[in-house]
């Protein structure tokens, strides 16, 4: 399993042609307690950069892109009653949805660990 | 991932930020600092639903020092107040306090803000991000023997939360004028002068959270150690603006710039208790003729709570729907960490707005219902 980021705090982890989506540990605590999260329906698709998942704090809504084409093939039914597991598990049980990837080669445009904690690190 | 922060004056961004008293002391107890009506303001410490949930258990300590403070003073200084204010100036004893309203000559809410009689002059205190405009109208329309003092040298506490007696007691304040209540003494909406050793400070009973509380109006170079005495003790911790805001809206009370501004007047805003009995008997203040026709007459809309269904916040913005028509539209709302749902304020058409119409509100596409009902959505518990 390969784990890439966006420049726009989101996390793509990749297995086979499947790649599961988060924001970052870094954007949950940018955006504060989460009350509230939008996902999209399973079976919709999704283009990269199409805004499928709405991510609600108690001061604003924040739109989470897709770093990935494809279909919607699961999402993480357990943020329904927890949304907050996408503060204290950002980055493994407040995932948000798994998309079947439409072109793996989308994913040679993302950044590995190291370069995304630079890009942090810079802000 | 996108965020989409509201600031209180997106239109008027200044060229510089600038910095409060206790700037560096909010930044060294590690708090978020933004950009808010042109000051550098903690958002948030350790985060919103915590500051929020111990502020109505025990006390929270809020900086609003980016608020304005204000003294008017001279001959005949109450009739001329009376002239810009619609409250009962000349009923307001030495050391009571008042909510009160700038209105323009349209009755349009210019901002809303606390007066108080300090027995030789008034104390006024206005929103931060409209101050230098209130002056200007202040000083447009009160006569020229009136002395208008801008305490801009001066800090803002306000200590909130049902521990906050507790907590400001063990400051041992002394009354700076003899026979004048101790800060234990005082009920909801009196102010008095006080002296914590040396430092001589302004409280007055009241606040912005629903909570009891007080303010407390204290010389720049004395704020951090003012500060730090109070979250030295065990009730109190240091409280950002995000949880003032889900604090006031779980109170009911309006924003100035989000539910009240120079398009609404004080009758749709609900606040038609700011314009007293005798003021609407007389009239002779700015703004009268079209505030107390829209007293006699009612008005298209009204401000009115919302409670929503589900989890999904309604933002400002948002569209109020009945059916196919549009009837209103949400001026603050989000998550609340009490009641653990979504609220919202908005103004609706007036026979929209009694308690329990079903409405809907339409957020990214969908039509999350809400239903109208009264405010505060948590009780108020001042001390009377």
């Amino acid at each position: 399993m390969t784990t890439y980021y966006t420049e726009d705090h989101e996390w793509i982890a990749v297995e086979g042609d499947t790649g599961t989506v988060g924001i970052t540990n870094y954007a949950q605590g940018q955006l504060g307690d989460i009350t509230y999260v939008e996902l999209p329906a399973a079976g919709a698709t999704v283009a990269k950069g199409d805004a499928p998942c709405v991510v609600d704090s108690v001061k604003a809504a924040s739109d989470v892109y897709t770093p990935v084409s494809g279909e919607v093939a699961e999402v993480n039914e357990a943020l329904a009653d927890a949304p907050e597991l996408v503060n204290t598990e950002a980055e493994s049980g407040g995932w948000l949805f798994r998309v079947k990837l439409a072109d793996p080669a989308e994913l040679g445009a993302l950044m590995d660990k190291a370069a995304y904690d630079a890009f942090v690190e810079s802000l | 991932m996108s965020e989409n922060f509201e600031t209180a004056n997106d239109d008027e961004a200044p060229l510089e930020v600038l910095t409060l008293p206790l700037d560096g002391w909010h930044r060294q107890r590690g708090a978020r600092m933004v950009e808010f009506a042109g000051y550098w303001m903690p958002v948030q410490y350790e985060g919103i639903i915590a500051e929020h949930l111990w502020t109505r258990e025990h006390a929270g300590l809020f900086d609003v020092s980016h608020m304005g403070q204000l003294t008017a003073s001279g001959e005949g200084v109450a009739s001329a107040l009376e002239a810009v204010l619609p409250a009962d100036i000349a009923a307001l004893k030495p050391g009571r306090q008042r909510y009160s309203l700038l209105l323009s000559e349209e009755g349009g809410i210019l901002d809303d803000l606390m007066v108080t009689n300090r027995g030789d002059h008034f104390y006024l205190v206005v929103n931060g991000a409209t101050k230098w405009d209130d002056i200007g109208h202040l000083r447009e329309h009160l006569p020229d023997e009136i002395t208008l003092n801008h305490l801009d040298e001066h800090g803002l506490l306000a200590l909130q939360g049902p521990e906050a007696a507790e907590a400001l007691g063990a400051l041992g304040l002394k009354p700076a004028i003899a026979g004048m209540p101790e800060v234990a003494e005082l009920k909801f909406m009196q102010a008095a002068p006080y002296f914590w050793g040396e430092v001589p400070l302004g409280v007055s009973r009241s606040g912005y959270t629903g909570e009891d509380g007080y303010e407390i109006s204290v010389r720049g170079e004395d704020a951090a150690a003012l500060a730090e005495a109070l979250c030295a003790q065990p009730q109190v911790r240091p409280i950002g603006l995000g949880a003032r805001d889900s604090l006031r809206l779980e109170a009911g009370l309006p924003l100035y710039g989000h539910d009240l501004s120079e398009e609404t007047d004080p009758v749709s805003a609900g606040l038609a208790f700011a314009i007293s009995k005798r003021r609407r008997a007389e009239g002779g203040f700015l703004g009268a003729d079209p505030v107390l026709a829209a007293l006699a007459d009612g008005t298209y809309a009204q401000r009115v709570g919302l409670a929503l269904e589900g989890r999904q916040a309604a933002r400002e913005g948002a569209l109020v729907m009945s059916g196919d028509a549009e009837v209103g539209r949400v001026t603050s709302g989000g998550f609340s960490p009490s009641l653990g749902r979504p609220i919202a304020m908005a103004y609706v058409a007036a026979d929209k707005a009694a308690e329990g119409t079903a409405l809907e509100i339409e957020v990214r596409g969908k039509r999350l219902p809400a239903k109208v009902v009264t405010m505060p959505f948590v009780p108020h518990r001042y001390f009377r």
